[in-house]
């Protein structure tokens, strides 16, 4: 690693301030963070801790709207929200392994926007809020492809608000490596309409499954996406698949998702 | 009964404690007063020309004490090869030179090009980040059989070719080989890939050098399987140093599988840089830097056929491997595609006519040297995958057909060289059935169907040469080294006992059983008995471990030594007790005189030998230690059958293990906990070949899987309980424990038994897929079966 | 350099630290505690595992300066206070859950973490918890079968010693 400064703020307006310094960069549980700087990769010249800011690590469940801190980690979201909104709190007990879940943040997560993150399609699938200390996002403008969001320099992710569906669930077809997602889909039933996000699979990253959630609307069961597939062009091709697994097993996950959600 | 003591009980590990308690004492745990670091420089392409290193920069950088380039090792030699094969015209293998630091040319991505040494690690990575490289990039040859193609480009201008050696073995006339094919009933051949892999051992590669100007001695801290090895060849054919102003030593080592056997440019670095500093220097590899430094294993591409008569009994086998070497020669590279595989191509059967064909090649890769079974895994899964595609074809039961062909008969030549000395196939068949349920298959099947899986039963037998090596018949076939091993066994003088022994234990458990071998030859408690190995200054010499040779070779030194001290101690006891030596018996501890009930003790005996006040001055020397070398007189032969149950998810092509058992024929057993745990993590392995693991390049000669995130590693949750069984036991005829070694069967019968598994399940689900290349991923099977 | 201080092993410890300063550092590089190992770059291997405030973390993915007043747990602290194994390490011991043991510190931390939260986990439970702990010499059985022993399970009925 470059070496850089440390501080941990306590408060939001600490961190912004602290955050005002050239290549200043936030730091949440730094699962993703620190592995990319033992790359060299990042060379920040001093990261600023969320961690230690109380109001980052709240959670709260009002009026079927889950809101939860940004600097609040997988595991006591996976505890958290079990009751409340156990498909979020199902994906949020498998990202990564128990003591990366420990340490990494949904706020870390979604401002990272890796492709074959869990928390994107969440965020997405849910039509969740990302709230930051200057505004408030909707999902679907604040994911903008390849590890590209909405956030500007300095913006913190403070809260998410998920309002809570009638019936979800995420899942997961593992990479076998890394474990991450090598095409996750979550599915949630509102009363509005059914979500459909996608992860792992897009070259642009994150998205939503039109023509599924159209099948959806009309009929809430795994045979109403019979005959449905994403376009195998624009998915993601590697090592561990072609284009064309990703695009099928996006359908297959689809219809897991609606089998399972409760 | 289970024994609780001696050769035979499970006693619990005396190691574990430390390890368990965060007292274990690796590599790294090591740091030495004044001690610099150095991080190496790797190349991040695969094949270019240095046209020039500017350091001038660097130099100046804070903590930095001195920059190293190819040319301050121009003098120094290159990393020797310790097996030399000769091709089938007679000609030597092709051997370029392999430098500590690239001079003029990179040949992999990874390879040294420049050292930095400073005061920190992190110091010696922003310096190396200031080094300016002037390279004109080289065309990239990674694809073998491009690598083979007259106009190639060549990894080494030096060599005619990018081919090492073209190498022919067993039955060498083609045309009677050809005339067994012509006149067969029947001819199955089957085309796959040996995948590549990187071995992995959870702690990563460390080497610290030290030099003492008082003394003139240097010690080499490393990781290292085998450290008498490593000291002979830095100092005879890399720094040119005499063996006795060198030590080295191999404390604690976190796992090897082969990977750990090699000599390694870093580790002749740190020596060299320790003097050349004047401060000891320190490496400790990350795991990035692991994957593209440490050896390689397998990475074969055969083409096997196999003939059969009207009766299904094997006639002839033919295999036409292409096996990487990578960029360089490691240190036993080329032996493991030749002498450790085409010598078990016969396998557990029979057949008449076996001729191996193997070609070598350059290619700009990091080099491929023995893994966990180097050679012996090679061999058997593409003899035991013909084998099952044959019963396929032939209709016929894919058990059946291997029962049929089973030799049967011991001692027995095989076609390529080899005397297996002992062995029951059809006992180690039948305890497999047993274990495996295999009469249960079909009902757990259609348990698997009612949930839409398909279930699928793998089996296959196994044979590997071990206790490498007798020393006159590899030398005839190329080694460069003797293969014997050594134990000195030092009685002190109350009676406890430190065996030095050439083993070297990184997970075998040596520190457990050895003891367990020489207190049940002299009836004594096994906690008076304690091993040192891992020291060139402490153990006076050894090979080392791999090849599942410790307890077959170096134990049978330590045995050899032990008689010995139990012979000197009956003439001692015997004079004690004025009787012949003849007459004198040992027994729990306790030297007796037959017939009579006169006794003395062991201790006493140890006692006398070291305070000779009443004792044969003029016929025996005081003192109680003894050294012995042994040689073994043939490999030893375990063998066995594995099976595997697969349930495959049709919609992901998910692969399962459902089910794995292992009977194994490892001739005595010493512990048999440890051997259990030693088959477990075979299989591990074994299971991680056959469904996760793949070093895969891309055609830059960019590795794809160099780190944790692309390369797939086993985890708990990809393998079940197994079914393990070593009851089976057929005693080796030769060495005096009767014992085989049981370090690599899992990684060597395992893999075929899953891809057969996999086969079978997806013919249940009317998919008739003949073969797929490992790693069988859920992306590859999903396209075997939808293409 | 910032000055970091914390409790180790119920010890208060204490050093100067760079930012970048990993925790695995400090203990290893500092206080000399390096029974925590590290065995990979990428966060994935475990063998670095440690509890901070009584949770499971990677001590090499996180910076000894966020563990600024924390209460951390090492393999070194796991003993008896007589010395002795906890049932934890005994049960590897006992069960041969260990081979070249660089895995194992993690392994055993893991272990203590996933039985406070789950005091009897089947064997599938145990095989997902160590979803981060990676061995490369035991093929996992042993390891399985020493965490359901040291739960207090009968695991006589699993294949093999």
């Amino acid at each position: 690693m470059y070496e850089f400064e440390f501080e941990k703020p306590s408060t939001v307006a600490e961190a912004v301030a602290a955050l005002a310094d050239e290549d200043a960069q936030a730091l949440g549980g730094g699962q993703t963070l620190i592995p990319t700087l033992k790359q060299r990769l990042a060379m920040p010249s001093k990261l600023v801790s969320l961690t230690g800011i109380p109001q980052l690590k709240e959670i709260s469940d009002n009026d079927g709207v889950l809101t939860i801190g940004g600097a609040v980690t997988h595991a006591a979201v996976a505890e958290a929200a079990a009751g409340s909104y156990p498909a979020l709190a199902d994906l949020a007990g498998h990202i990564g392994d128990p003591a990366v879940r420990n340490r990494g943040t949904i706020g870390g997560s979604l401002a990272n926007n890796d492709p074959a993150a869990c928390y994107p399609a969440a965020a997405l699938g849910s039509g969740a809020t990302i709230v930051t200390n200057r505004r408030e996002i909707t999902a679907d403008e604040y994911f903008q492809g390849l590890f590209e969001t909405a956030l500007e320099e300095g913006e913190i992710i403070t809260a998410v608000r998920f309002p809570v569906p009638e019936k979800a669930s995420y899942q997961k077809f593992l990479q076998p490596a890394s474990r991450f997602a090598l095409v996750g889909v979550f599915v949630a039933k509102y009363a509005a309409g059914v979500r459909v996000a996608v992860t792992g699979a897009s070259e642009e990253g994150v998205f939503r499954w039109a023509e599924a959630e159209a099948a959806l609307d009309a009929d809430f069961a795994p045979g109403a996406l019979d005959g449905l597939s994403v376009d195998a062009a624009g998915m993601i091709g590697d090592l561990h698949g072609t284009k064309e697994y990703r695009a099928h097993l996006a359908g297959v996950m689809a219809k897991r998702a609606v089998a399972a959600a409760r | 009964m289970p024994k609780d003591n001696g050769i035979g009980a499970s006693p619990k590990r005396r190691e574990d404690v430390r390890f368990l308690t965060g007292a274990g004492n690796y590599t790294d745990d090591i740091n030495v007063n004044g001690q610099a670091h150095v991080h190496f420089l790797r190349a991040d392409v695969a094949h270019a020309t240095i046209n020039s290193i500017d350091t001038s920069a660097a130099e100046a950088m804070p903590g930095v004490v001195k920059i190293f380039t190819g040319a301050d090792f121009a003098e120094v030699g290159g990393i020797p090869c310790g097996w030399g094969v000769t091709d089938r015209h007679g000609n030597p293998q092709q051997e370029p030179r392999h430098p500590i630091i690239a001079h003029d040319t990179i040949r992999h991505v990874g390879e040294i090009v420049a050292a930095v040494v400073a005061d920190t690690v992190e110091q010696a990575r922003d310096a190396a980040e200031a080094i300016e490289l002037d390279l004109t990039d080289k065309p990239v040859v990674v694809d073998m059989a491009a690598a083979l193609a007259e106009d190639s480009a060549k990894v080494h201008e030096d060599l005619s070719s990018n081919l090492c050696y073209d190498w022919v073995f067993g039955n060498d006339d083609d045309d009677a080989v050809q005339a067994a094919f012509d006149s067969a009933a029947h001819v199955t051949t089957l085309e796959l890939v040996n995948n590549r892999l990187v071995a992995n051992p959870m702690e990563p590669r460390v080497a610290i050098g030290e030099y003492s100007r008082g003394t003139d001695e240097y010690t080499l801290h490393t990781t290292s399987q085998n450290p008498h090895v490593i000291r002979l060849l830095m100092c005879a054919f890399v720094l040119g140093l005499p063996e006795h102003k060198v030590r080295v030593v191999a404390p604690d080592v976190g796992g090897g599988f082969g990977s750990k056997i090699f000599h390694y440019a870093e580790e002749a670095f740190c020596t060299h840089a320790a003097k050349a500093c004047g401060r000891p220097v320190k490496w400790t590899s990350t795991r990035s830097e692991a994957f593209i430094s440490d050896a390689h294993g397998r990475d074969h591409v055969t083409k096997i056929e196999l003939a059969l008569d009207s009766n299904n009994n094997f006639t002839a086998l033919r295999t036409n491997t292409m096996a990487n070497m990578g960029a360089y020669l490691s240190t036993f590279a080329t032996s493991v595609p030749s002498y450790l595989h085409g010598t078990l191509m016969a396998g557990n059967y029979k057949t008449p006519i076996v001729q191996v064909n193997v070609k070598t090649v350059f290619t700009n890769t990091v080099p491929v040297d023995a893994y966990r079974g180097a050679g012996r895994p090679e061999a058997t899964y593409q003899l035991e995958r013909v084998i099952d595609k044959a019963a396929r074809e032939l209709g016929v039961d894919p058990i059946a057909l291997r029962r049929q062909n089973f030799i049967t008969e011991f001692p027995y030549e095989t076609p390529v060289a080899l005397t297996y000395d002992t062995g029951d196939y059809v006992a180690t068949m039948d305890k497999l059935e047993e274990i495996a349920d295999v009469a249960g298959f079909a009902a757990r099947r259609a348990e698997s169907e009612k949930k839409g899986k398909l279930r699928g039963l793998g089996v296959n037998c196994y044979i590997e040469a071990c206790g490498i090596a007798p020393s006159n018949i590899v030398g005839m076939l190329g080694a460069r080294a003797g293969l014997y091993d050594a134990a000195t066994v030092r009685v002190n003088a109350t009676g406890s006992i430190s065996v030095m022994v050439g083993a070297h234990a990184h997970g075998q458990g040596h520190e457990t059983t050895f003891p367990q071998v020489v207190a049940d030859m002299i009836g004594i408690d096994e906690s008076m008995v304690d091993i040192v190995h891992g020291d060139t200054g402490r153990v006076p010499f050894g090979m080392g471990t791999y090849g599942s040779r410790s307890i077959a070779v170096c134990g049978s030194a330590m045995v050899r030594a032990t008689e010995k001290i139990i012979a000197k101690a009956k003439k001692i006891a015997a004079h004690l007790m004025e009787a012949s030596d003849a007459d004198i018996e040992l027994k729990d501890g306790q030297f007796t005189v037959a017939g009579t009930d006169k006794s003395v003790a062991w201790g006493d005996v140890c006692l006398t030998a070291y305070v000779p006040h009443n004792y044969p001055l003029e016929e025996l020397e005081p003192g109680l230690e003894e050294t012995a070398f042994y040689d073994p007189a043939n490999f030893t032969y375990p063998a066995g059958a594995y099976a595997c149950e697969v349930e495959v998810d049709p919609d992901t092509g998910k692969v399962t293990i459902e089910r794995f058992s292992a009977a194994d024929d490892f001739g005595n057993i010493i512990n048999p906990m440890i051997v259990d745990g030693q088959v477990h993590g075979g299989l591990g392995q074994g299971i991680g070949q056959a469904l996760l693991e793949n070093a895969a390049y891309d055609e830059d000669g960019q590795l794809l899987s160099a780190s944790y995130m692309d390369y797939a590693m086993p985890r708990a949750d990809d393998v079940p309980f197994y079914q393990v069984d070593h009851s089976c036991q057929t005693p080796c005829t030769h060495n005096p424990l009767g014992v085989k070694g049981c370090g690599e069967a899992g990684a060597i019968g395992s893999p075929p038994a899953v891809v057969n598994a996999v086969i079978d399940a997806l013919k249940s689900g009317g998919k008739n897929v003949t073969h797929i290349d490992m790693p069988l991923s859920p992306a590859r099977v999903w396209a075997a079966m939808n293409g | 350099m910032a000055k970091v201080s914390m409790t180790v092993n119920g010890k208060a410890a204490s050093g100067d630290v760079e930012g970048r300063t990993l925790l695995s550092s400090f203990l290893r590089e500092e206080l000399g505690l390096t029974g925590t190992h590290v065995g990979c770059d990428t966060s994935q291997c475990g063998a670095c595992v440690v509890h901070v405030d009584g949770k499971a973390v990677k001590a090499c993915t996180m910076l000894a300066l966020e563990a600024e007043g924390a209460e951390v747990a090492t393999i070194e602290g796991q003993a008896n206070a007589d010395g002795s194994l906890n049932t934890i390490q005994q049960a590897f011991q006992d069960h041969h859950g260990l081979q070249c043991g660089f895995c194992t510190p993690g392994m055993v931390m893991s272990a203590a973490a996933l039985l406070k939260d789950n005091p009897k986990p089947s064997e599938a439970e145990i095989r997902d918890y160590l979803e981060g702990n990676l061995c490369r010499c035991t093929g996992y059985h042993n390891i399985v079968k020493a965490i359901m022993a040291a739960s207090g399970q009968d695991v006589s009925s699993i294949a093999a010693e």
